[in-house]
């Protein structure tokens, strides 16, 4: 027992690895939200006139909202006029045409993130887009990806060169109303990424996008929108990270997912901003809003997330099961540590007959930290046979954490079967002496119990985000173990 | 859409408070009304009224029953009463207000019953000042504050120490709506001493064609050693709507055992909570809500642990048919220390009609390590196995059905330890199933 609370010691101690700043000259818009700030993001990044006109009315409606407190977080009021809403790494051009123009103290920093841009480039297998601070920096193997007809680009690349496909389907997942952080996000999004795999088309690599917030008392807003045609296949990854800061920062993103018929997405995250220092000071705010929709029949979403950094996360992948025989899936690991608090889940909406879903979420929580599942599956009248399973498991190290679990089951079709099943409990001690006995010791034991317990959504991770998931819980759990 | 009315209830809380100065009961009742005001009806903006839109309710006016309006006849209290009644310590509350003329007792030592403002003027004015009204720490909403505005004829009853009832202990709700609509306010506080042992029965009914509307607040304190059983049967008319509380406090190491019983009726909404204030103890919940109509059921279960080795059980299950409504939302808190803690919570519901709706929010709150908790739920129909194989033996669909239904509804009546009343709950079931013994 000792030894496990030095090992619970050693992690709650451990320092945040991707905690540099990066000193590139930014070019920021000054501090505070107004209708003038909006108009510069879009002048500034020749926005075409009625995704303008979006964005203020998306602005006019967030200023009618009030944040929402029903989470189970407690953080203090959000000055939003202390941000700044638009800081781009400073180039020559507006957009770096070839990867030898992109400013040498970027490419480093890339590298210290694990992701070199030249290796990347003779490396078959993940495509990159890098979003730094606000703005698209550099996105990889687009024209491969082009020769297949896959449109993988920034967001504002994608507003000047594919405007139509945007003007059909942005903000048709995630409307501009959605939420007070959708609203926020809405007025005031500066890059993301784009993502377009026409019919029939099996994308051949991993699409992956990286962001960081770098530029001090900034925010960041992007937005992703992707679109799988009918037939189509990607698989989509998402990484995070941020310098350590003393003061909160916000981090506001929407993501919006259509699946035609017969398509599958796979969106997978591994979210490590920032946690916040042991006193619990600095941290990102994380208000998350992500949503896909199975509009066409047969077709799949699936989330799957690994989330272990952000001082608060305020997140619930959601899926629109619109289509007859769609799929959405959930799987979750989130580890708080620390003051970290975290508030996420998933919603599941069954529209179409014989629509199935399935949930795995797995929380670990540790040291002073706050962890909770909330999640909604909705059946509605319409879902005959809809099938979901939801299975909500929670693990407590350390008496000073807790882990919760509200889960929201709401149905009108007497054809639906809904099971939902939670448990919460620490480490069972003869679990841990099953291993002790057998020659390893406290602390690896406990490195065992956690990753077999994390196993089942790490599993459905692709290959190359695996790998860097498991060393992620290895470094902020496993103290010495890897 | 009526309008919601809730202004003239201040009329009524003046007119009752005028016609009783002095009451011990004064005050609260202030207190009660000005809460009221501040928290309004809660809406389903409310967290906790999520899937229950109880405003509704206020679209006409109730009457609130004075003081005398405490009498009904003789012959509707016997026609109404659960079978055994008469052998029973059988507790008659008219309108909300306790009736002791009507009201007959088995036995004469071992418990006393008295109004709650003789409790507070007498010498229970200990229990009173240190047990009432602490049922409104845990639930703050407007519903909570009605009830405390216009609570009168408040009932105090405490089981002396060592005492084992032989026999149960009813409290018999009976409303009279034959000409107007009624709000009733029942109170009861009940402590039970050390060493006790009690059983206890509540029903509501519903005499007459206006509505009625009962909000009502039972406060319990169980002490060391004591057990307690509790059985709440809710068979009233569709126009009998109710919204109760039953707060448990588990001051010292003791046992309860709870069960909720829900069949027809109006809006419904139960709040059960237990309290577990003292180390290792142990409580056991069951509930079943077998519905149909428009019946809307809402069970709304806490198990606060605030101390180390406590065990809690619970099961609800739930049967929907035509428009029928059913909201399960359990808790189960561990506070901070209250370690070793072992709590089970399970929602079981079958939906049978398309028309019907299940909302179901079981939920864990935990902030110590070292626990064994887990929920689970369920929302789905009948087996298809199961029914093929009783088919396959040649019983007819519905019968097949019904089988399967009392079957599912038996594991909940089966944890009814009172004999009579376990058959009246059975045949209520077998009826409505069109089931022959």
């Amino acid at each position: 027992m000792a030894d496990e609370m030095q090992l619970l010691e050693e992690r709650v101690n451990r320092e945040y690895e991707y905690g540099f700043s990066t000193d590139i000259e930014t070019d920021t818009a000054p501090k505070g939200l107004n209708e003038d700030i909006i108009r510069l993001i879009s002048r500034k990044k020749h926005e075409p006139e009625w995704l303008l006109e979006w964005r203020l009315k998306a602005f006019r409606h967030w200023e009618k909202m009030t944040m929402p407190k029903w989470a189970n977080l407690q953080y203090p009021e959000i000055d939003f006029q202390d941000i700044i809403y638009y800081a781009a790494p400073k180039t020559k051009k507006a957009k770096p045409g070839k990867l030898e123009e992109v400013d040498p103290e970027l490419l480093k920093t890339l590298d210290k993130l694990g992701i070199s841009l030249n290796e990347q480039k003779r490396l078959t297998g993940v495509a990159v887009d890098v979003v730094m601070d606000s703005v698209s920096v550099a996105t990889t193997f687009q024209e491969q990806l082009a020769e297949k007809g896959i449109i993988f680009c920034a967001m504002s690349e994608a507003i000047q060169k594919h405007p139509d496909l945007l003007r059909r389907y942005l903000g048709t997942v995630v409307p501009m109303t959605d939420n007070f952080f959708a609203a926020l996000n809405s007025a005031v999004f500066t890059d993301g990424s784009f993502c377009y795999i026409p019919k029939g088309v099996r994308c051949p690599m991993e699409l992956s996008t990286y962001f960081r917030i770098n530029k001090e008392n900034s925010g960041q807003f992007e937005r992703t929108l992707i679109i799988a045609e009918d037939g189509a296949y990607v698989s989509y990854l998402e990484g995070c990270t941020a310098p350590r800061r003393d003061e909160n920062q916000l981090h506001a993103a929407i993501v919006e997912i259509v699946a035609m018929e017969h398509a599958e997405v796979k969106y997978s995250t591994v979210q490590n901003w920032y946690p916040g220092d042991d006193a619990g000071k600095g941290g990102i705010y994380n208000f998350v809003t992500k949503r896909g929709i199975c509009k066409g029949n047969n077709s799949k979403i699936s989330w799957t997330q690994v989330e272990t950094g952000s001082a608060i996360t305020w997140k619930y992948p959601s899926v629109i099961l619109k289509g007859d025989n769609s799929i959405g899936e959930f799987y979750s690991v989130a580890l708080t540590t620390k003051f970290q608090q975290a508030d996420t889940g998933t919603k599941m909406h069954h529209i179409g007959k014989n629509t199935r879903s399935r949930i795995v979420s797995k929380g670990i929580s540790a040291g002073k930290s706050q962890n909770s599942y909330r999640g909604l599956v909705k059946v509605a009248k319409t879902a005959e046979n809809a099938r979901n399973f939801s299975q909500c498991d929670s693990l407590l190290l350390g008496d000073k954490c807790g882990a919760h679990t509200f889960p929201y089951i709401e149905s009108k079709n007497n054809t639906a079967v809904v099971e939902h099943e939670a448990t919460t409990s620490k480490i069972g001690e003869d679990q841990l002496f099953y291993c002790e006995q057998r020659g390893l010791d406290a602390e690896k034991a406990v490195a065992l119990i956690v990753t077999g317990f994390a196993k089942e959504v790490m599993n459905n991770l692709p290959m190359e985000f695996a790998v860097e998931a498991q060393k992620l819980l290895a470094v902020s759990l496993e103290g010495s173990v890897g | 859409m009526d309008t919601i009315r809730t202004e003239y209830l201040e009329e009524r809380f003046k007119e009752l408070q005028s016609a009783q100065t002095g009451s011990a009961l004064q005050n609260w009742r202030s207190e009660g009304f000005k809460n009221f005001n501040k928290l309004g009806l809660p809406t389903l903006k409310n967290e906790e009224w999520k899937y229950t839109g109880i405003s509704r309710l206020f679209t006409k006016d109730y009457t609130i029953p004075s003081k005398k309006d405490n009498v009904i006849d003789r012959e509707i209290v016997d026609k109404t009463a659960i079978p055994g009644a008469s052998g029973m310590e059988h507790l008659v509350f008219v309108n909300g207000k306790f009736n002791k003329d009507l009201s007959s007792f088995q036995s004469n030592d071992g418990f006393e019953i008295c109004s709650l403002e003789e409790a507070f003027n007498g010498k229970y004015h200990e229990d009173a000042e240190a047990y009432f009204n602490k049922s409104s720490l845990f639930i703050k909403d407007g519903i909570h504050a009605l009830n405390s505005s216009f609570m009168n004829e408040s009932v105090f009853i405490k089981i002396r120490k060592n005492y084992h009832a032989t026999k149960p202990f009813y409290f018999d709700h009976i409303f009279d709506t034959t000409s107007n609509h009624l709000l009733a306010s029942p109170r009861i506080l009940v402590v039970i001493e050390e060493n006790a042992n009690v059983q206890m029965i509540g029903s509501y009914y519903t005499h007459g064609s206006m509505d009625s509307f009962s909000n009502e607040v039972m406060e319990i304190v169980v002490k060391e050693n004591a057990r307690l059983e509790y059985y709440k049967i809710q068979n009233d008319t569709p126009n009998g709507s109710h919204t109760g509380t039953t707060h448990i406090r588990q001051i010292g190491k003791s046992y309860v055992h709870t069960v909720n019983i829900s069949l027809n009726g109006g809006m419904i909404r139960n709040n059960t909570d237990i309290i577990m204030e003292e180390q290792a103890n142990e409580a056991h919940m069951y509930g079943l809500y077998f519905l149909k109509g428009n019946t809307h059921v809402d069970n709304h279960t806490l198990v606060d642990n605030t101390k180390p080795h406590c065990f809690s059980n619970e099961l609800y299950k739930g049967i929907i048919d035509e428009h029928a409504t059913g909201v399960f939302s359990g808790k189960i808190y561990v506070r901070p220390d209250a370690q070793k803690i072992n709590a089970y919570q399970s929602n079981k519901n079958i939906l049978l009609s398309d028309t019907g709706t299940i909302n179901t929010k079981p939920q864990l709150e935990i902030y110590a390590d070292d626990v064994k908790c887990s929920h689970g739920c369920t929302v789905g129909r009948l087996d298809d196995e199961a029914l093929y194989y009783l088919r396959a033996r040649g019983i007819n669909k519905d019968l097949a059905k019904s089988m399967l239904l009392k079957a599912f509804a038996d594991e909940i009546v089966m944890q009814i330890k009172i004999e009579q009343l376990k058959e009246y709950v059975e045949t209520q079931i077998s009826d409505r199933l069109q089931l022959a013994d």
